[in-house]
């Protein structure tokens, strides 16, 4: 598993290097509350709080989970990461459905334990390779994380406007873009990431080895590159619906979206690709909490959701690549599902950066310099808007 | 009436005057003491002002003084007068306070200039049946939810809408989500709170008051301006503390219909999360203006005839 990864240059390849803890220089060990993990599942509880996406936690599977179990599974969605990490630290929920850029905060700041992976069965060769050990969820070897899904940030387009699929991200970018006033971005302080992306491959000189380790100066260069962007967009996006009937009302013709919301905008004109410089997506897993008192429900809803079954009708639901690519085999349906979402495709997810959160330690490996913390990001997304 | 009530509580006859006396404890209770009576008055009053309302403004304003570990973004009490200060020193956050201001003080201009002549029209001019329609129709909005309404408004406004469908062949088009768009649909949502105590105020004028304009000779602007206006800018400030607070508080119009607008809600919004001290401070901003705005209105003196 380690070897295969140090092959390819992306996050992967950081991460590998970390968790192989290679005597280089290059090893990150970060700071991290020391939590023990439980040696083994006891009785269950009776009771699992989720905190998840909207569309993880559905009847037709959750019920089956309460009967073999006896636990109650009370659901809450929400609707950022932001949102998310908020709502764990208020200590009443027991699990979270956790993006890339909420889990490792959550992890430094203690408010997750690590886990005891021998203990979910289902967390095993059938996941995919790009989402096991990734640096999102897995801190000093230690893996705090059992993957849910994926999907990337991919660029949408108007095809009855742009005449084709644009090769580049450069019509959302720069400020003599054909479709100026027509351009949506979403709107989160990790967005800052996205002009990471776009900046490593135009602007070698700045150095960016990775979108989500930016010390002062490549924030800065992304920001000022924001703001150009500022310029000419239309509309940010965060709620899905109002994204979607921008799409199809014709006030959007390019800009980042989701492979799901392509497919609810139900128009045939609106189509996704994967642009030249690569992009960013997001990487969910389920994190237990550390002060839960039902950790053993929350153990059995790992393995359970992991299985292939389970795990698929989950990414169905909420139109992402599963995680237990056992599933693509499983149907027909199935299978399309995989294909839609790139599910078994690791070399496309080799050019997507998974949302990580960061941090001061920079996750490139770099320690002659510091790096911008996600609060620097947040201040900074905020002066973008203006 | 009062007097069969009260006898047919009293229990045992030939105890009249015994039984009267004990049969009100409560209130002979009180009667002998103010304090407790008044206590009595305004205990539920009193708790909900104080445990609700001001308890939680006083928890914001000392979120505010708090700071945020950069590490975990995990909020910490402290002391910190930066929060407060970024709302002055960072331009993107004063911009934006000033933009919000001016959007609020858009939509009461706005709102009075459409207030004002449609009162006139319908306590002076309209036939009863018309001023009933006209007073169903400013008041049928509210009974829609506040978002239907947003989201309405975006659909109008859209580039498929209905502007662009009904109005695409005369040569009118959309402006798409601008800032403008958002004034327009905050000035929708709000309008009621401004034309309904306008409308009333000028029902109250008398008849005989514009006879005596135009006996003097004043024409229908003179009589609008020195009569009428004097008159109900009372009124006018009612209706503008609503119309002028409310779109200062407001940011799902900016985010549906004013495309990458930010005003002070969106502010906090996206800070309620990850920065809440921020957004706790920004949020005396708003207050800020609101407190301005009354001390400017009771230097004119119309808050005393309200």
């Amino acid at each position: 598993m380690k070897t295969k990864k140090v092959g390819v240059v992306s996050l992967v390849a950081v991460s590998a290097l970390i968790l192989s803890a290679c005597a280089g220089s290059s090893e990150v060990t970060l700071d991290v509350p020391d939590l023990p993990m439980i040696e083994e599942v006891g009785a269950f509880e009776g009771e699992l709080n989720i905190v998840n996406w909207a569309g993880f936690v559905e009847p037709a599977w959750t019920d089956q989970f309460t009967t073999d179990t006896g636990c109650t599974v009370n659901s809450r969605a929400a609707g950022t990461s932001d949102e998310m990490v908020t709502l764990m630290r208020s200590g009443e929920y027991d699990i979270v459905s956790a993006s890339g850029d909420a889990a490792l905060r959550l992890i430094v700041g203690g408010d997750v334990q690590p886990l005891n992976v021998e203990l979910i069965p289902n967390f095993g060769d059938d996941i995919a390779e790009g989402m096991k050990g990734q640096l999102y969820d897995t801190v000093n070897g230690k893996p705090y994380g059992v993957p849910i899904g994926r999907g990337a940030n991919l660029l949408q387009y108007n095809e009855d406007v742009t005449g084709g699929a644009p090769e580049s991200w450069d019509v959302v970018w720069e400020a003599d873009s054909p479709y100026a006033g027509k351009v949506t971005a979403y709107d989160a302080p990790i967005y800052i990431a996205d002009a990471a992306v776009y900046l490593m491959y135009h602007q070698p000189d700045l150095g960016i080895e990775n979108p989500y380790a930016l010390d002062q100066t490549q924030l800065d260069a992304a920001v000022a590159l924001l703001k150009v962007q500022n310029g000419i967009i239309g509309e940010y996006w965060s709620d899905a619906v109002a994204q979607i009937t921008s799409f199809v009302g014709g006030n959007t013709v390019v800009g980042t979206s989701w492979e799901i919301l392509r497919k609810f905008a139900d128009t045939p004109s609106i189509k996704t690709t994967l642009p030249v410089e690569g992009s960013t997506g997001w990487y969910d897993a389920w994190l237990v909490s550390s002060s839960t008192p039902n950790v053993n429900c929350a153990y059995a809803w790992m393995d359970y959701t992991s299985q292939a079954s389970v795990n698929g009708a989950i990414a169905m639901n909420f139109g992402m690549a599963p995680a237990n690519t056992a599933f693509c085999a499983s149907s027909e349906e199935a299978q399309a599902h995989c294909d839609e979402f790139a599910a078994e495709d690791e070399e496309f997810f080799g050019r997507v950066w998974a949302w990580t959160t960061p941090i001061e330690q920079c996750l490139d490996g770099r320690t002659d310099v510091a790096c911008t913390s996600f609060q620097d990001w947040t201040n900074a997304w905020l002066t973008v808007k203006g | 009436m009062g007097n069969t009530l009260r006898n047919d509580t009293v229990s045992a006859p030939g105890q009249e005057t015994g039984s009267r006396k004990q049969s009100k404890p409560v209130s002979t209770y009180l009667y002998h003491r103010e304090k407790v009576r008044l206590g009595a008055l305004l205990a539920l009053p009193m708790t909900w002002l104080i445990g609700v309302y001001i308890v939680s403004l006083f928890l914001l304003l000392i979120t505010a003084f708090w700071v945020v570990n950069p590490f975990t973004s995990r909020v910490s009490p402290g002391f910190t007068l930066d929060n407060f200060i970024s709302v002055f020193t960072v331009p993107a956050y004063l911009s934006t306070s000033l933009r919000t201001l001016g959007m609020a003080l858009a939509v009461t201009a706005i709102s009075v200039l459409l207030a004002v002549p449609l009162g006139i029209y319908m306590a002076k001019l309209a036939s009863p049946t018309m001023r009933n329609l006209l007073a169903v129709a400013i008041t049928l909005p509210l009974w829609a939810g506040y978002l239907v309404k947003i989201l309405a408004m975006r659909l109008v406004f859209t580039e498929n809408g209905f502007i662009n469908w009904a109005l695409g062949s005369v040569g009118v088009s959309s402006p798409g989500f601008t800032m403008w768009t958002a004034i327009i649909t905050l000035t929708y949502l709000w309008f009621p709170y401004m034309a309904l105590p306008v409308f009333t105020a000028i029902r109250q004028i008398p008849g005989n008051l514009f006879d005596a304009s135009s006996d003097l000779g004043g024409k229908a602007f003179i009589t609008i301006f020195r009569v009428v206006l004097p008159l109900i800018v009372p009124a006018i400030i009612a209706g503008s503390v609503f119309t002028f607070s409310l779109s200062l508080g407001d940011y799902l119009a900016a985010r549906f219909t004013g495309g990458a607008t930010q005003m002070i809600g969106s502010i906090i919004a996206s800070n309620i999360n990850l920065n809440p001290p921020v957004a706790a401070a920004f949020s005396m901003v708003p207050i800020a203006f609101v407190v301005m705005y009354l001390m400017v209105a009771r230097r004119t003196g119309s808050l005393e005839r309200m």
